[in-house]
């Protein structure tokens, strides 16, 4: 048997070959259609890094420049395709500088598997160099973990983590692989895993929850729709828009929702949440049933939760029967696939308008871009602001961009002037908040989707966390586009600094450096602009280079986000100013 | 700007006093796979919550391969539905329940070690054994053992009836229990396989 050609046939068939542990694992990483991978070596991983220069030419390795890139890129990876992205580390150090990236996974529901090396089982508990209890440290930020001590086990383990990170509500994995059983040998033959008997990743629709919603959502006066990630996860962005458009209901996104309908949607009335638009904020504790669909009412998108909505009544779509009720209380709840439940929710839906309460979200966003947005987009002040250049991006790229953004204000601003015409376009850490996101992630969008334009969004604090992984846009020559918003502040820090700490600004000033040096220094083309003159070419040359692109943009220092809805307020208090 | 630092302050005390006025005895049921890490997968769903708990026990259950847990806590409803969401939502577990005290019917057990003269000279410990129904384990020169199973309230009693004694050793087990109502593991096992 021709060991470079394993094909799906052949692994159905069950034949079975005489192989290592490191082996089987590269042939599992093949069988589940890995074709990237990002990771970093080291002593517990490297018989598995051995065979990966055997298999160079079937799965390509990324060295990422640490750890925590690779789980991001994996997640950029994951985000755009949704198919289940894969990191790959040492032991101790190696494993540890992977849980910011599990835990952003987990939280933001990502399909992840990480493989992480393991002293030899003989060693285990006696604090071995480099030994670490990566189990019992990912524990609470894993869907599921488990460590293999023997090489018999690996292709039953490694299906299995396959299985689990993409189905369901997906999220991240860990297998744990000890030395010993990368090199001992096995008889290897590969089935993908099916069924775990304990687990049940996608509850039945039950009909006659979506009748009693269907029900609700046709006598409804004022419904709303806030819609979530569930909707991309489950591949319901069509039905979505058909239940919109047909029952004309205005539907509202959460950060990580955003993109399964297009920006330019009428339908579409923007962002809830704490930097969201004013009217769903607002409306939200008007409407008279409030339709959420594979959301889970985050504190950053209810605020406080004894004031959320609670006039309407409550429907609930989800695949998790842990979010129903955790947040707020439903008065419907459907469980279920989202492309499912929506799909028998569609044809029980009565025609409707909804004019006259639609014509309420245009009256509030007339109010919204009188106090922000104008002052955001069309600046009349000397300092360029954030949202001109995320304006001039959607300008120059039609939409038709990958926005991959950092956390912070910068963040907010992508989200809300980001104008997506696809789906899995906007590619944010959502629940965690994990700056030094973005640049990984980034490399991950585009090398799963190289016809994609990827351009990252971040900020000059969150840059810093990760810059490092320029190395690996250099080395892999991945064209994305990088452009950082520098204020020479913890700006979101500082904005609430300035609101509620008496502009005690403490720990939040930048000094930076020359970030366009640094960029050259990896040999990657940048420059930086300071005059709102000089954005649109800067933006034209860095959409037009053919590999990656640098471009720091100096904004205003001082700049704040709104809306925004203060901590422990009501949706309905959102300020303006 | 002062004004919206109340709103936290004001919902968290709210909070508060509406969790401990509610607050009951519930013991969780939990059927799992027998997996090396899920008592750690599962305690942290409680220590993410600031829960303590009164009592854990896991065994084998009436399914082979298949561990019981019990775990006895005091929380409010409304808390206890979520934790069992959570614990439901990991990969190993097959089903977990809740009840309270009135839907099971339950069991401690204990053992006390004390001084075998005690025998001899203080009389009414031969009544004290006799009337709580405890067992003598085992007896010889220096010590003797007994044996309590019952109730939380009983063993609580026999434990303050032989402390002015002077206890040697004590040592108490977690609750188990067994649920009025049915429980249909086997056929959920089933249902998963199809």
């Amino acid at each position: 048997m021709n060991t470079k050609t394993l094909n799906k046939e052949q692994t159905k068939t069950a034949t079975t070959i005489r192989i290592s542990g490191s082996e089987a694992i590269i042939r599992c990483l093949i069988a589940e259609g890995v074709d990237i991978l990002y990771g970093y070596p080291g002593g517990a991983i490297m018989p598995v890094y051995d065979e990966l220069y055997k298999f160079r030419e079937q799965i390509h390795h990324v060295l990422t420049r640490h750890e925590q890139g690779a789980t991001h890129a994996a997640q950029g990876y994951a985000r755009i395709s949704g198919k289940v992205g894969v990191a790959i580390a040492t032991s101790g150090p190696g494993a540890t500088n992977l849980i910011t990236g599990i835990a952003d996974a987990q939280i933001d529901s990502t399909p992840m598997v990480c493989i992480t090396g393991q002293v030899a089982s003989h060693l285990l508990g006696s604090d071995a160099f480099q030994e670490t209890d990566i189990i019992g440290i990912s524990t609470p930020v894993t869907k599921w973990n488990h460590q293999v001590t023997k090489a018999s086990q690996i292709p039953e383990i490694i299906a299995k983590a396959f299985y689990i990170a993409k189905s369901g509500r997906p999220g991240p994995v860990l297998i744990d692989i000890t030395k010993d059983a990368q090199f001992e040998e096995l008889d290897f033959s590969y089935e993908k895993c099916t069924r775990v008997r304990s687990y049940n990743p996608v509850p039945k629709t039950d009909i006659d929850d979506v009748k009693a919603a269907a029900l609700l959502i046709n006598s409804a006066k004022k419904p709303m729709i806030v819609w979530g990630q569930g909707v991309i996860l489950g591949k319901a962005e069509n039905e979505l828009k058909s239940i919109i458009e047909k029952a004309g209901i205005p539907a509202a996104w959460t950060i990580l929702g955003a993109s399964a309908v297009p920006t330019a949607h009428p339908l579409n009335i923007g962002m809830v949440g704490m930097h969201g638009n004013y009217a769903p904020n607002v409306l939200t504790n008007d409407c008279d049933v409030l339709i959420a669909i594979g959301m889970r009412f985050d504190d950053r998108v209810t605020g406080n939760l004894a004031t959320y909505a609670k006039q309407a009544k409550i429907i609930h779509f989800d695949i998790d029967p842990a979010e129903i009720d955790k947040n707020v209380k439903t008065d419907v709840s459907v469980l279920g696939d989202a492309k499912e439940s929506l799909s028998q929710l569609l044809p029980l839906l009565k025609p409707n308008s909804h004019t006259e309460w639609h014509q309420k979200f245009k009256d509030l966003y007339a109010i919204e871009y009188e106090k922000v947005i104008k002052d955001d987009l069309y600046p009349t002040k000397e300092g360029l602001t954030m949202g001109e250049v995320l304006k001039e991006i959607n300008i120059q790229t039609k939409g038709n961009a990958a926005i991959v953004s950092d956390v912070g204000q910068h963040q907010m601003i992508a989200c809300r002037y980001a104008e997506f015409t696809t789906t899995r376009s906007n590619i944010t850490s959502g629940g965690l908040g994990t700056m030094g996101f973005a640049l990984p992630a980034a490399i991950g969008a585009k090398m799963s989707a190289p016809e994609r334009d990827v351009v990252a969004i971040i900020g000059d604090g969150g840059y810093q966390m990760t810059i490092q992984e320029l190395g690996t846009i250099f080395q892999q020559k991945v064209p994305v586009k990088i452009v950082v918003l520098n204020n020479e502040f913890l700006g979101m820090v500082r904005q609430w600094q300035q609101l509620f700490f008496d502009k005690r600004y403490a720990s939040t000033e930048m000094t930076n450096p020359d970030f366009v040096a640094i960029a050259k220094g990896y040999y990657i083309d940048a420059q930086k602009v300071t005059k709102r003159e000089d954005l649109k070419n800067a933006v034209a040359e860095m959409m037009a280079c053919e590999g990656p692109y640098f471009l720091e943009v100096c904004v205003e220092k001082e700049g704040n986000v709104f809306p925004m809805i203060p901590s422990g307020a009501s949706v309905s208090e959102v300020r303006l100013e | 700007m002062k004004q919206h630092q109340v709103y936290p302050l004001f919902s968290i005390i709210q909070n508060l006093i509406r969790t401990m006025s509610e607050t009951k005895l519930y013991t969780v049921s939990i059927y799992t796979e027998n997996n090396i890490g899920l008592l750690n997968r599962i305690s942290a769903i409680f220590q993410r919550r600031h829960l303590n708990l009164d009592s854990i026990n896991i065994s084998v259950s009436e399914i082979e391969n298949v561990s019981k847990w019990t775990i006895v806590l005091q929380l409010s409803e409304e808390r206890m539905k979520k934790v069992i969401g959570q614990i439901e939502k990991q990969i190993e577990v097959i089903k977990a329940y809740y009840h309270t005290e009135e839907e099971t019917i339950y069991q401690e057990s204990c053992l006390f070690k004390l001084r075998s003269n005690l025998l001899f000279d203080e009389r009414e410990i031969q009544n004290i054994i006799k009337e709580s129904n405890a067992r003598i384990v085992t007896v010889n020169r220096e010590f003797f053992v007994i044996e309590k199973s019952g109730r939380k309230e009983e063993l609580e009693l026999l434990h303050r009836e032989l402390s002015v004694f002077g206890i040697m050793q004590f040592t108490r087990s977690g609750r188990i229990a067994v649920t009025k109502d049915e429980m249909k593991i086997s056929k959920m096992l089933e249902a998963f396989q199809h």
